[in-house]
């Protein structure tokens, strides 16, 4: 008899991919510019570190909201008892409002629909919970989170099923996918409860475009499935297009008490837009009273912390700040955006357009030795353990196409960043001098065939060629720089 | 086809139960000493609510826990990234050490084995996510905490087996009703993966003898099976015998380091010991590496704040607070129970005797219509709705015999006790009244059966007594 539940001892908790085994090689030697300069700079994490400076001040301002008091009296028991799964409900008002104003007050939400849960990461399983069964499906998007997989999947024993997504189109979810998805499912024998989004993407770092969202609507309202719409980074859209979220959409189609309104799902947290991961702060958003009452429930089994919910609640509440908060968060990841993306075009690497997220979709694709996942792999590895910089492949978000990457710019100062792009460029053009001496060698050697008594093979020098930690040298074609010293000078030069 | 899960839609989740329709109750009518003198007093909550003053007197003192400073610098940064789930290592030091203290440091833990939750509630989901199937069954003691029919069946789709405890031996756990139970699982066709006791008990207010720790360790020894110790009361022993944890048996018995050693799991919050539910703060404790890796990921459904870690790691590092703390905290407990219990015996009630705990285990099945769950209900419905306390039935525990009750005492004030002690005599004299008058009455009949003209049948005037509110 196992002695442990198969979800204990198997791997689909899914940590054993390379998204998060990038993260562990970043741990054993993390860049820091003071102690450790060679060290990995962390790109595979998307993380706002960019406004952290805009709260402190704040609480510092007001010292009530840490110090756990009300109008300077302690309120300390009151929140050490407080573990109501209804959530505080000053916290719940401030958090709908906040919501609302990311959605430039063109939607709003009852507070009455909001179940509080530690974190995203919660909501979503919870989500889970409630709306599937064991051996159900749910259709994401492909690329997506790489969490996604033990999120959804793995104590609720829910399946995904892709919506494959293809950079023929800038990754758009188109119909045909999505029914391709459906019957993909059908063929597995699994029934689709629904269809899961992020809107605005992660990893594309897009928001949806309206009609877009109009094709799922109409596709789940025939089908009778939910969406979910897991709208974590609703905060971070810095330029247009604005963002659209799937409320507004059926507000907007009159949709709103509609059989659709109620199979609509909303997740949200505040550790994207506030740059607030370790204090678990999530929350599932809808308009079935059966899936809020269920779900208050399951909170219980991840409730946020009364310290938390009051210090969140008086942020929140302060309307002027979290206006010039939103204001000043959009400018600087826009700024930062625009530097990652410039700086990576001057190593002649371009990435999807986008206007959200902490992050970008950058494509590799001609840096790899040939369209495959192992070659992405290889690209993948050079790029954490040579070049120094942790960033997430493709296949990890099961992108189809290779040689995607994500790519991080909210979690590092502007001088990281910087050195970040000045190693890829290098890097990048040590690759690009290697193909450039790879093809001038072979036209010499075919011209010079006869005069040649050597017997290198294309394949030997191709071998060869792999040993780019050791000096590669060609004593007998002194106009061939090794490796090294290929990167020291570009390294001078830059 | 179903449109939501089968787990939305059923009730597995416990809470049709009495023992969250008493709490509602509460709250349509909750007692107010000042604004609301006639509410219902809420005594179905295990609360400690007596030490928030030492707390406030601490956190008055080292402003610095909870405004993100370490020696005056500003720490916010990295407090608000942290979600790391091995958990903040200063916290998880100062919490094994809360916990050895405890244990009166008969014991060690390490940091390594321990794993932080969001509450108990979501590490004993979480230790039944990580040793069982849907459809494998755990052993309970019965009476047992009510919430655990929510918290270990509801998303796992484990199922519960009642190890059947009883008055005769103080509710004791015998050889005989462990081997009953897991037969019970079998004829059922369950496989058993484990047991689950919760020491000190709830609702029993007792902890366990060396006797039952060492028969449960030769018990799930024998049957390779899994032991969970629920020791989230472990702080709440306020009088002998002295608390003998799990961990402490094994040891004596030299079991460390054998196959029995990695099947013992502990489970601790700072809910009852310290006072804080609002703060979302339990742990799995276990010496099998394969369930800690496990139930780590699994805490990513549950983290702790990092902004509660870091309070409460600086609160549990001061020595000298925690150990004035749980001696505090050990003699207002010991105060606040003596009175319960004094004041019912006064009103003709006996309870469990009990050493531990925020609730005594209270008998009054003298004051039953009949011995069954029926007239337990009958019996519980008028405490709540006429005498207007808000106790917990026997049966929402699962209990085998009618007419216990769990009554809490650490969460109100020594003047609310002390008048929902009143209300409850005056409301069994009333009882013996009525008894008395009905037996009078009785009486009377049977000398002046001549003498009477109107038809007054026994069914009728029973009839009259039930309508007297």
């Amino acid at each position: 008899m196992g002695l442990l539940s198969r979800r204990a001892t198997c791997n689909t908790h899914g940590q054993d991919s390379s998204y998060f085994l990038g993260w562990q090689e970043y741990k054993k030697n993390p860049y820091n510019e003071v102690n450790n300069p060679n060290g990995i700079i962390q790109m595979g994490l998307a993380e706002n570190q960019l406004c952290l400076d805009l709260l402190e001040p704040w609480l510092m301002k007001n010292p009530d909201a840490l110090g756990l008091k009300r109008d300077g009296i302690s309120i300390f028991k009151e929140l050490a008892l407080f573990q109501d799964y209804n959530g505080f409900p000053a916290f719940k008002r401030a958090l709908v409002d906040f919501m609302g104003e990311i959605r430039g007050n063109k939607v709003s939400f009852d507070p009455n629909h909001v179940v509080l849960t530690a974190g995203a990461t919660s909501a979503n399983e919870t989500l889970m919970f409630c709306l599937a069964d064991q051996g159900d499906a749910f259709l994401l998007p492909t690329p997506y989170y790489p969490g996604f997989d033990r999120d959804l999947r793995w104590r609720t024993g829910v399946e995904i099923v892709p919506i494959h997504c293809t950079s023929s189109n800038g990754f758009k979810v188109t119909l045909p996918a999505i029914e391709q998805a459906y019957r993909q499912a059908q063929k597995r024998k699994l029934r689709v409860k629904g269809v899961l989004i992020t809107n605005p993407s992660n990893p594309l770092g897009t928001t949806m475009a309206r009609d877009e969202l109009y094709l799922l609507i109409n596709f789940i309202e025939d089908k009778q499935i939910h969406l979910i719409s897991d709208e974590i980074y609703a905060g971070t859209v810095f330029t247009s297009p604005s963002f659209v979220s799937v409320m507004e959409v059926l507000k907007g189609r009159n949709l709103d008490q509609t059989q659709v309104w109620e199979r609509v799902h909303i997740v949200y947290s505040l550790s994207k837009d506030l740059g607030l991961p370790g204090f678990r702060v999530g929350a599932i958003y809808s308009n079935d009273p059966v899936v809020v009452s269920a779900a208050i429930k399951m909170s219980s089994f991840g409730l946020v912390s009364s310290q938390t919910q009051y210090l969140l609640s008086a942020v929140l509440f302060d309307k002027k700040f979290t206006k010039e908060y939103m204001s000043e968060n959009h400018k600087r990841l826009q700024k930062q955006q625009k530097d990652l993306v410039s700086g990576l075009e001057k190593a002649g690497i371009r990435c999807l357009d986008s206007n959200a997220g902490l992050f970008c979709w950058v494509d590799m694709r001609h840096l790899l030795k040939s369209n495959t996942f192992e070659a992405e792999m290889e690209l993948w590895q050079k790029i954490v353990y040579h070049v120094k910089i942790n960033i997430s492949p493709g296949s990890s978000c099961h992108c189809i196409e290779p040689g995607w990457f994500r790519v991080c710019f909210a979690n590092m100062l502007e001088s990281t960043l910087k050195l970040a792009i000045q190693r890829l460029k290098s890097f990048v053009s040590s690759i690009a001098m290697k193909s450039q001496s790879h093809q001038e060698l072979k036209s010499l050697r075919r011209k010079a065939r006869n005069n040649w008594v050597s017997r290198l093979s294309l394949q030997s020098f191709y071998d060869r060629e792999q040993d780019t930690t050791t000096e590669v040298s060609f004593s007998y074609r002194p106009h061939f720089m090794s490796l090294s010293n290929i990167a020291a000078t570009l390294d001078a030069a830059a | 086809m179903g449109l939501l899960s089968r787990k939305v839609t059923c009730n597995s989740h416990g809470q049709d139960s009495s023992y969250f329709l008493g709490w509602q109750e509460y709250e349509k009518n909750p007692y107010d000493e000042v604004k609301n003198p006639k509410g219902i007093i809420q005594m179905g909550l295990a609360e400690n609510q007596l030490c928030f003053d030492l707390l406030e007197s601490w956190l008055a003192k080292n402003p610095d826990a909870v405004s993100f400073k370490r020696e005056e610098q500003s720490i916010f940064k990295e407090l608000a990234l942290f979600q790391d789930y091995h958990g903040l290592p200063a916290f998880k030091k100062a919490l094994v050490d809360f916990m050895a203290e405890i244990r009166g440091n008969k014991v060690s833990f390490d940091t390594d084995h321990l794993v932080l939750t969001a509450g108990a509630t979501s590490a004993n989901e979480t230790l039944m996510f990580c040793l069982a199937e849907k459809g494998d069954a755990i052993l309970l003691p019965t009476p047992y905490y009510p919430g655990f029919d929510r918290d270990l069946k509801w998303r796992t789709g484990v199922e519960i087996v009642s190890i059947q405890c009883s008055r005769s031996n103080g509710f004791q756990i015998t050889e005989s009703a462990l081997e009953a139970a897991y037969q019970e699982a079998q004829r059922k066709n369950l496989r058993v993966k484990g047991v689950l006791v919760t020491n000190p008990s709830n609702p029993l207010g007792t902890t366990m003898s060396r006797n039952e720790l060492d028969l449960l360790v030769n018990f799930v020894t024998d049957k390779e099976i899994h032991l969970i110790s629920d020791e989230i009361y472990s702080g709440t022993v306020f009088s002998s015998p002295a608390f003998v944890s799990i961990m402490e048996v094994l040891k004596d018995r030299k079991l460390e380091n054998t196959q029995v050693w990695e099947r013992v799991h502990v489970v601790y919050s700072l809910s009852k010991d310290l006072g804080l539910p609002g703060f979302r703060v339990g742990a799995i404790y276990s010496n099998d590496p394969i369930v800690v890796a496990a139930a780590t990921k699994m805490s990513s459904f549950g983290l702790v704040s990092s902004q509660t870690q870091y309070l409460l790691s600086a609160m549990l590092s001061d020595k000298k607070f925690t150990k004035e703390y749980i001696s505090k905290n050990h003699k207002r407990l010991q105060k606040r129970q003596n009175k319960l219990v004094s004041g019912l015996e006064k009103a003709g009630i006996s309870c469990l005797e009990s050493n531990a705990g925020l609730f005594c285990w209270v008998d009054m099945r003298h004051l039953l219509s009949s011995n069954t769950f029926e007239a337990e209900m009958e019996l519980w419905k008028r405490i709540v709705y006429d005498v207007k306390l808000n106790i917990s039935p026997g049966s929402s525990c699962h209990c085998t015999e009618p007419g216990w009750f769990r009554v809490c005492f650490a969460n109100m004030s020594e003047d609310t006790l002390k008048l929902a002690m009143q209300r409850l005599k005056s409301f069994v004299s009333s009882i013996t009244i009525d008894n008395q008058t009905h037996q009078d009455l009785k009486n009377m009949r049977k000398k002046n059966r001549t003498k009477w003209v109107f038809r007054l049948s026994f069914q009728s005037f029973h009839d009259r007594d039930q309508g007297e509110r």
